[in-house]
């Protein structure tokens, strides 16, 4: 017998999973289910960041942005609507929750934020609403009416109330997005029987690859948009989306590494498993792939296009390749989060597999269509809510 | 058309007599065979004082589960009367017992195939090393004083009866699965059958009745106990109140298990 193949015999001897744990309960649905809102959370903050700390170059994609979000929250439950064994009884968390249950309030949390999100678009868009309702004919036209609320005053006085409004909701979205975010990990990091999850710093992690993956959208949505379209590119505000994805992706990759850090500097009785797992099961998915692939190489790739003078071309290529790697990352990272927490036993003597499938209830298939779907209504939004300040110059003047 | 209407009447006059034809024998059938009521005056009371009590909870009651794995000897007897007792799907365990094997190089190999359902026949052949000690540990609900499943559960389907049992109500689980990451122990899983979150019961429907948990009952060597912590008579009591060798599983996750182990040794976890 090899010495390989007798370190190999004693793993596998000791390799004793609880019968129960065998089966990952949490698949492929609740992978996305965190990449979704934290999409939704990370674009919602960009937009926040013209509205409310008017950082100017932003303003090409301020508006996008919110419909962005909206397009991604209108999705938000679908992965965990389908998760669930009863969907029919869904609603009875809100109806009825259980008050200590950590996951009980993200329908409150989700509504909430939902209805702010929506609210802020139409304030922002009600001008822009008006004067294409007034153009508009048929189906349009009423659908126009709907959104603009009724009110068709765009009297200077009626968009300094607007203003004041949005304003306040973009406020009120900032902590509600950071708690919709840092609450979604708080689901994780709260179940004290996970070693992997039991953290404090899992909040933290979770809201900043949110604006990580929000930032990284953006970025990736509006060039590729715009260059399809044959449009303008901003390269002011794609350079400034960039400075703040490389500063998020810099305190999101160091706390992601900190945290494992911790883990293995204190050396718990529990940091055995741990070490066989991210060593183990997760070596590819985590150290190849998240770490090795698609974060060392976004992580200095970003601080090159932040800091060294580029053309535009160059920035514009780079910017958007980088940031869907950012998008992979963050996708990887909720893969080795929910499935790698799961894949340990919580018998801390060994691991399970877990292989997804092409054609289940759960599987590859459907997780494509649900990531496909917000996309579609992306398009479909487009046809209501301009995305691009250029594309109305009369409206521009009155929104201006 | 109206020949065809005609028939549709015809046929439906039949099926309606036919079912108040049914309904009639069932409904006599009813009065002789007492629906729900199993006579269990043949049967004697294995729990002191349960049938007395009609109470919707049992308040006066304490109840502990007692695992001695000093005794345990691996047959795998409790884990079959389970299956019978609640068809429990395959590759699902409401209770399994796991073998321990411990080397003279502390290397511990545990194992439990098919939850030790069939029995622990042959030794393990495996070990490369001479064995220092072998044992047998039963699994089963916790009970927690505490439990992570009651709190997490978003909609109050696992909840805690007053009389201390950690339930399910399947009426209401929306199987989330949050209860199965939560459950320091892995007793939980989620029923494909019935597409809702199960566990162990420690058998409540037999208990309210007065009679033991179905493995506690098919134990041919005592090592699982069952009783009431109140009744200074009984054998549960009088374990944890003399000087025993008595702990819980994980006493650290604080959930406060009244499943108690007799000879627990630290490589369980």
């Amino acid at each position: 017998m090899s010495p390989e193949h007798g370190v190999a015999a004693a793993t596998a001897l000791t390799n004793y999973v609880f019968p129960n744990d065998i089966h990952v309960h949490w698949s492929l649905m609740i992978v996305l289910y965190p990449y979704i809102t934290g999409i939704v959370a990370g674009a919602f903050i960009v937009s926040s960041l013209y509205h409310v700390f008017h950082i100017e170059s932003l303003k090409p994609v301020s508006r996008y942005a919110l419909v962005f979000a909206l397009a991604f929250v209108a999705f938000a439950t679908a992965p965990l609507l389908n998760h669930l064994g009863h969907p029919e009884r869904a609603m009875s968390m809100m109806l009825t929750p259980n008050p200590t249950s950590a996951m009980a309030g993200f329908g409150y949390i989700y509504s909430a934020y939902s209805i702010v999100l929506i609210l802020e678009i139409l304030f922002i868009y009600r001008p822009t609403l008006v004067a294409l309702k007034q153009t508009a004919t048929g189906f349009k036209r009423k659908l126009y009416g709907m959104l603009t609320l009724g009110s068709d005053n765009v009297s200077e006085k009626s968009l300094a109330l607007d203003h004041k409004i949005i304003a306040f909701l973009a406020a009120i979205g900032i902590p509600m997005a950071c708690t919709l975010h840092g609450y979604v990990g708080f689901i994780f990091g709260g179940v004290k029987a996970n070693p992997m999850w039991a953290t404090p710093l899992m909040p933290v992690i979770f809201l900043l690859s949110a604006s990580v993956s929000g930032i990284a959208g953006i970025i990736f949505s509006y060039v590729l948009i715009k260059t399809f379209t044959g449009r303008f590119i901003d390269m002011d505000c794609v350079r400034t989306l960039i400075k703040f994805l490389w500063g998020c992706f810099i305190l999101d990759f160091v706390f992601e590494m900190l945290e494992l850090f911790s883990h293995a500097y204190m050396a718990t009785h529990h940091w055995e498993a741990l070490r066989d797992l991210y060593f183990g099961p997760l070596y590819s998915t985590f150290w190849i792939a998240q770490v090795g692939v698609f974060s060392v190489i976004p992580f200095v790739a970003l601080g090159i296009l932040s800091l060294v003078k580029l053309p535009d071309g160059v920035v514009k290529f780079f910017g958007s390749l980088i940031s869907l790697m950012i998008l992979v990352q963050v996708l990887l990272m909720r893969w080795n989060v929910v499935i790698g927490g799961q894949l340990m036993s919580k018998s801390e003597r060994g691991h399970t597999v877990f292989r997804p499938e092409w054609f289940e209830k759960e599987g590859i298939m459907v997780s494509i269509v649900i990531m496909l779907l917000p996309i579609i209504f992306l398009y479909i939004l487009s046809k209501v809510f301009p995305f691009w300040l250029d594309d109305e110059p009369a409206v521009e003047k009155q929104s201006a | 058309m109206i020949r065809a209407i005609e028939k549709e009447i015809s046929q439906d006059r039949r099926a309606f007599i036919k079912k108040v034809l049914g309904g009639t024998i069932a409904g006599s059938l009813l009065l002789v065979i007492p629906a729900g009521a199993v006579d269990l005056t043949g049967i004697p009371e294995q729990i002191p004082g349960m049938r007395g009590d009609t109470a919707p909870f049992i308040t006066k009651k304490k109840f502990a589960f007692i695992v001695d794995i000093t005794r345990c000897i691996g047959c795998g007897s409790c884990c079959v009367a389970d299956k019978n007792e609640y068809k429990v799907p395959d590759g699902m365990y409401r209770t399994w017992v796991e073998r321990y094997v411990i080397d003279d190089e502390d290397n511990v190999y545990v194992d439990s195939p098919n939850g030790g359902l069939d029995g622990y026949q042959e030794p393990r052949e495996d070990i490369p090393h001479p064995t220092r000690d072998t044992f047998f540990v039963p699994k089963l609900c916790n009970m927690c004083e505490h439990p992570s499943c009651v709190q997490v559960c978003p909609v109050g389907a696992t909840y805690q009866t007053e009389d201390g049992f950690v339930l399910v109500d399947s009426k209401r689980c929306v199987a989330c699965g949050y209860c199965v990451q939560a459950c320091p122990y892995s007793v939980r899983f989620i029923n494909p059958e019935t597409k809702t979150a199960d566990k162990c019961t420690w058998c409540y429907h037999r208990v309210r009745k007065g009679l033991l948990p179905a493995c506690v009952n098919v134990c041919p060597v005592q090592a699982r106990k069952f009783g009431d912590l109140n009744d200074k008579d009984s054998e549960v009591y009088n374990i944890l109140h003399q000087p025993h060798v008595v702990s819980v599983l994980k006493p650290g996750m604080g959930n406060k298990p009244a499943l108690h182990y007799v000879g627990l040794r630290r490589e369980v976890v």
